[in-house]
Formats: C-alpha cells, structure tokens, sequence
C-alpha cells in the first residue's frame, strides 16, 4: 500500500507507540498510524491537545522508539538510530535554545558537531541569522531576547545544519496574534526558499489552512483525514474534522440517491439538495449527518429562492462580519455569516424571519 | 522602584525635610533588622579570626597560650630556621614541603571528589523525583558518624590485616600484603570519603535545575553523548562543580583527623602542624601564622578564581 518511492520525504508505516507496559494499561499516544509526506512539502498536523502530535514528530525525530511499525526517511529506515544520526532537525515547542551561548554560537552547534570547517560555519550562520532577519543580535546571549526573536533563533539552529526534514512542534504557540501572522508567513516564506520538508505541528486550525501544503487531522493516535487545505475544510469525511475545522452547521437528513461520490440528501429542515459523500460511506435512505460551513448559506429577500427559513434568534459581531444563530421550524438551528458590509447588515434584526440561501456544492455529508 | 519619585519633584520643597526623616528611619530600622546577622558576623567570623591575627605577632608563652611581646619569629620560622647554638638563620624549605604536600594531596582528593561525585549527582539528578530523595538520603548517612569513628573504619579497611589485604591473600591474588596504611593513598582516600557528599550535593543541586530538554535539543543537532556531555552539561553545571570544588579543597587543605589517622607521622598535612603548634609545641603564635597564610592563600585562590576562571567560564566555540 505505501508503495511510495524514494521520492517520499517520510514513510510511516502502521507505526504506533504506546507509552506504558501494554495497549491495556498504557496510553496509546499513536494507533496503527501510516502517513506519506512528500518531498518539498509543508505538511502539518492539526489535533486537539494530547492526540499525539508530538508524539509522531518524536518518533521521528529519534527521541523515542515505536512500538510497532517502521519509520522510512529518503528511502533510509530510521530504525535504531539515535537522534544524532538522523538527518533531520527540531524546532521546539519550548525552543530549547543554550543559554550559555550567544545567539550565533547557538546557531552554528550542529554544525560544528557534524565537524564542518570554521569557514564553512561562519558563513552559513551568517546566510541562516539573514534568513531569519537577525543579524543584528548574532551576538546576544538567548535570555536576553524577546519570544519572537527566540522563536527565529530557534528555527534559524534548527535550519543551520540543512537537515533534510524540518520538525516544528507548534512553534507559534508562545506568540501574540501580530508576531504569530508574521511569522506565519514567514515560515511559509523560508519553506520555499530552502526547499526542505517542513512538517508542522499546531492545534490552530486556521494556521494550519494558510500554511499548508496538506494537513493530516489527528484524534486520540488516529489520523482522520489527510489531504489539502480546502479538501479538509469543504469537504471533511468525519464529523469531528468538520466541526475541529472552523464554525460549522450540522443537519440532519437522509440519501434520496447516490453517484459516486456525491449524493442527493433531503434535508429535515426541508431543502433537498446535493451533497458530497466519503469514500464507501452511506446507502439510499440512511440518516446522515450533512455539514455546511456558515459563510455559504446568505439571506435572500425572495422566499421562491430560499432553500431555508426561520427566525432570528441570536446575532454576535466580530469584528469583520456577524454571525446570525437562526431556529428552523424543523427545530434545528443553522449559523449564517456575513461580511460587515456596514448599513446592508442593519437590515436584519432579532426576531426577524428570513430566507435562506445555500451555495451550490457547498453541502457535505459526514460519517462519525 | 518608580512609584516612591514619580510624584516627587513638584512637592520637593516642602516635604524634603520629612522626606529626610524618613529615609533616616528607613534607615535606622534597616539596622535594626540587620543586627542578628551582622552580630553572628561579627562573633563568629570577625572576632576570633582577629583574634588569631593578634596571636600570631606575638611571642609564645612558657607552657603555651602567649606572652604580650610583639614579634614576627612566628612568620620568620615559616621559611628560615635558627641555630639553636649561635642563633643564626638559614633557609629551610620544611614548611614550604608541608604547605606543597597539602596542597597536592587536597587537588587529588577534590579531583578524586569530582570524578566520582560527578556521575553520582548525575546519576541522582536523572532518577524519577520518588527516587531521587532516597539517594541523596543515602549520601547524607555517614554524616550521622562522627568523621573519627568513620576514619577509624577506614584504618581497619586498609591495615596490613585489613579487609582488603586479607580477602586479596585468600584468593591468593597477593602473597604478602601491600601497604596501603600510613600512605599518601590511604589519605586520600580518607578525605575523599570524607568530603565527597560535599561534591555530590552542590552538582546535584545545579544538575538538578538543568533543563533536560536541552540534552534532547543537543542529540538533536548531532552531538554524541560525550560532546553533549562536554558542551551542555558541564558548562551549566558549571555554578555546582565550582561549589564542590571549592567545598572539597577548603577543608581538604586543613584536613587534620585523616592525616593523621590515615597517614601516620609521616604524611603531615597543614591542620596537623598546626594542631602541634598548639598542642606539643606550644607554639601558639607560630600557628597562629600558619593558619592565616593558608587563609590568605585560600582566598587568594579563589579570588583569582573568580576574576579570571568565572568570565572565562562562558566556554567560546571550538
Ligand atoms: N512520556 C510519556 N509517558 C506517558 N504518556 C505520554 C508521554 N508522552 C505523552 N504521553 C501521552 O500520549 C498522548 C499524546 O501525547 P502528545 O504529547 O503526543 O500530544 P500532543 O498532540 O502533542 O498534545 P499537545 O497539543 O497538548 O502538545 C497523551 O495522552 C499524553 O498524555
Ligand atoms: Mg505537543
């Protein structure tokens, strides 16, 4: 099945770890886990805490062992080496840095363990402090630096040694929201430049959109749903990776028909439409969960156009848009978001009844 | 800090006067507070060593104790020895012997503490936390023996009929037995045993702190457990070896019930010269002025340590 070539940066084969004596009284970080991550990539794991992110990149890494499967690098099987002989870097959720040493020293450290000549140090911890903007403060000691600025010294060691894949452990988690969307980007940025595999670890969804290449979904040792940003965000296979993934209406409903991957649901609330389908998910007539995100239903004047109706019931301003929490006479309930357009929102007030509209290919039915 | 002068300069005239009195009574009750320290300083620390700095200018008493004549004999008798007959004096390198024996015996023993307390606090601090109290408990016990009961078990481990020569004879590794008592070695021994808790628990309490991610950051970025060792561990560490260090050698140097135990008559060490001077001999100025030499070579040492050793403690790259 993984029958992946060389070209695959990590191949992690029905790998899991259980800390503890056995599945029974241990805990079972990662269960039965396979994975390809491609060349090049930015890969990212997103999961609630505890279910096992950093537990992979640890397998990964080297720090721990798994219990069952086999972890493949470049072709190479990893197994039984320790982490000083695996061609693969860390950047820390804690950073790690030496607090010893300065800011460059701490930068050139895997270099010179790996015996590389002084000339060839010295100028790669110059292009890497450049990289990361921090020139400037090559010479600090790392406690007297700001998170971010110990965050870019975290990743610029870690890129130092141009290991062949980058492991970042939600390295964004320490900052606040500005910093966090500069380095975003700026992450993003150096994951082009140097063309190494980066693969990302965070518990914010949004980040893991906008950054990745694809995302692997995790819950308790399992992973979900790989794919890319908007396959995982339109259409999500499970009910827990649609509702992990940003604001999202479930309804009820059940197949009318199905054509390969995409089926005619009719909804409780009344509207019959067409849905995505999972993969060997669901049979004419089954009760389903159906899955559409709040930004593709909008108010519509004419009633002939509605898809849904129902009353007002809750509006909450954030900022850029509102969010309308709206009871259908089905009794179930839908969020609707809209843009704040400025005067266009007053139009609609508590109490209110309205009409709904639904983007075409925006439903998706879920399994559990 | 702020608070107290922000609002100050407008007011300034006016309050000065009661700003005055209250920093005098800040100042006063600040005394107030300080005085058990600086008394304990003052009884304990400054008061007898004056005491022995006086001592050692004056001339010894007939049957010890002192007499109240000024007099330098007792430095003079460090490095030059009179003639009984004419009273004549001439070079004598026997208390420079001593000084250099003493000083030799206790860099072995604190390098002998540090080679084996190091693994041990390492060792200690890497246990689960449950655990780490029960070893360190361990390491305090023979403090619960008086260091002459414990130096005496060390005599009966070594003599020629002792444990170890005997056991060796049994299994017929030796034929007659090798003295190890009344030997540079045996006390040595003696006061690594003696101190080594007092290298332990320093590196323990600095190995302790060390973040272990660190370690794991290191494997990381391609250091092999010795360069980890070497380039991680120690460094940090650095604050607890110097601590141990310094509270092996101290005592070391003036070391004075394992010498003479241990060593017999003839390795002398500092605090036995000493404890002459104020026993037999009845010199009590001449050991008087023994033990502040060594004071002042000590804190010479570790001055110099300080200025020199400590800034260049930030190990440079390569
Ligand atoms: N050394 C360990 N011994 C025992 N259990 C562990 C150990 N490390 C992790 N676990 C358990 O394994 C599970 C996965 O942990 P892991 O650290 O991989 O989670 P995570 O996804 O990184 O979470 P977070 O987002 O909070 O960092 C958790 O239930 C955790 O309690
Ligand atoms: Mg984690």
């Amino acid at each position: 099945m993984s029958q992946q070539p060389a070209t695959a940066a990590i191949d992690i084969r029905e790998t899991s770890k259980i800390y503890g004596k056995d599945r029974a009284s241990g805990v079972v970080a990662l269960d039965d886990v396979s994975l390809v991550i491609e060349d090049n990539e930015f890969f990212t794991l997103l999961g609630p805490s505890g279910c096992g992110k950093t537990t992979l990149l640890r397998l990964i890494a080297g720090f721990e062992q798994p219990t069952h499967g086999e972890i493949v690098l470049f072709g190479e099987h990893l197994e039984g080496l320790p982490p000083y002989k695996r061609p693969v870097n860390t950047v820390f959720q804690h950073y790690a840095l030496f607090p010893h040493m300065t800011v460059a020293e701490n930068i050139s450290f895997g270099l010179e363990m790996l015996d590389k000549p002084a000339t060839e140090i010295s100028s790669v911890v110059k292009e890497v402090l450049g990289l990361v903007q921090m020139d400037h403060l090559a010479d600090r000691k790392t406690d007297q630096l700001s998170g971010g600025q110990q965050q870019r010294v975290a990743l610029a060691r870690a890129l130092a040694p141009k290991p062949k894949v980058l492991l970042l452990d939600e390295p964004l988690s320490a900052l606040d929201f500005k910093l966090r969307k500069e380095m975003q980007v700026e992450l993003k940025r150096l994951q082009n430049e140097t063309g190494i595999t980066f693969i990302f670890v965070t518990h914010d969804q949004e980040e893991a959109l906008t950054m990745s290449d694809r995302v692997a979904v995790m819950r308790d040792g399992l992973i979900l749903q790989v794919g890319n940003p908007s396959e995982i965000y339109d259409r999500p296979a499970r009910r827990f990776v649609a509702d992990f993934i940003g604001d999202i209406n479930i309804l009820k409903g059940s197949i009318v028909s199905r054509d390969g991957s995409l089926a005619t649901v009719q909804l409780e609330a009344g509207h019959q439409g067409e849905a995505g389908l999972p993969m060997n998910a669901g049979s004419l007539g089954q009760e389903v969960s159906v899955a559409i995100r709040p930004e593709q239903l909008s108010f519509v004047a004419d009633a002939a156009k509605a898809n849904l109706s129902g009353t007002i019931e809750h509006i909450s301003y954030f900022g850029s848009g509102f969010d309308y929490a709206i009871l259908m006479p089905s009794g179930e309930k839908v969020m609707l978001q809209i843009q704040n357009r400025g005067g266009e929102n007053l139009a609609y007030q508590l109490g209110d009844q309205v009409h709904i509209a639904i983007s075409d290919n925006s439903m998706q039915i879920l399994t559990d | 800090m702020g608070s107290g002068m922000t609002d100050q300069p407008t007011t300034h005239i006016q309050l000065s006067s009661s700003v005055v009195a209250e920093a005098k009574r800040l100042r006063n009750t600040r005394y107030a507070l300080l005085a058990p320290g600086i008394l304990t300083i003052f009884c304990i620390g400054i008061m007898p060593l004056s005491i022995v700095l006086v001592y050692s200018f004056l001339e010894p008493g007939d049957f010890g104790g002192i007499s109240w004549v000024l007099s330098f004999d007792a430095y003079v008798q460090l490095l030059f020895e009179e003639d009984i007959f004419d009273e004549t004096l001439s070079f004598t390198t026997d208390y420079i012997q001593i000084f250099l024996r003493s000083v030799s015996l206790a860099l072995f023993t604190t390098i002998a503490c540090l080679l084996v307390g190091f693994p041990t606090a390492y060792f200690i601090a890497t246990q689960p936390p449950a655990r780490r109290n029960a070893w360190l408990f361990l390491i305090t016990i023979p403090f619960w023996t008086n260091l002459l009961i414990r130096t005496y078990a060390m005599l009966l481990i070594l003599r020629d009929q002792g444990v170890i020569n005997l056991s060796l004879i049994e299994i017929g590794l030796i034929d007659s037995p090798i003295p190890m008592l009344y030997t540079d070695f045996a006390v040595c021994l003696g006061l690594v045993y003696a101190y080594l808790p007092f290298m332990v628990l320093p590196i323990f309490a600095s190995l302790e702190k060390l973040d272990f991610r660190l370690v794991e950051a290191s494997y990381d970025l391609y250091a092999t457990r010795f360069k980890v060792l070497r380039r991680i561990i120690v460094p940090l560490a650095k604050p607890g070896i110097a601590a141990g260090c310094i509270l092996v050698m101290i005592p070391s140097l003036g070391a004075f019930i394992t010498p003479a135990l241990l060593g017999g008559g003839k390795s002398l060490m500092l605090g036995n010269l000493i404890e002459l001077q104020f026993g037999q001999a009845r010199n009590w100025p001449f050991g008087s002025a023994i033990a502040l030499v060594l004071m002042v070579l000590v804190m010479l040492s570790l001055i110099s340590y300080l200025r020199f050793g400590a800034k260049k403690g930030t190990p440079a790259h390569g």
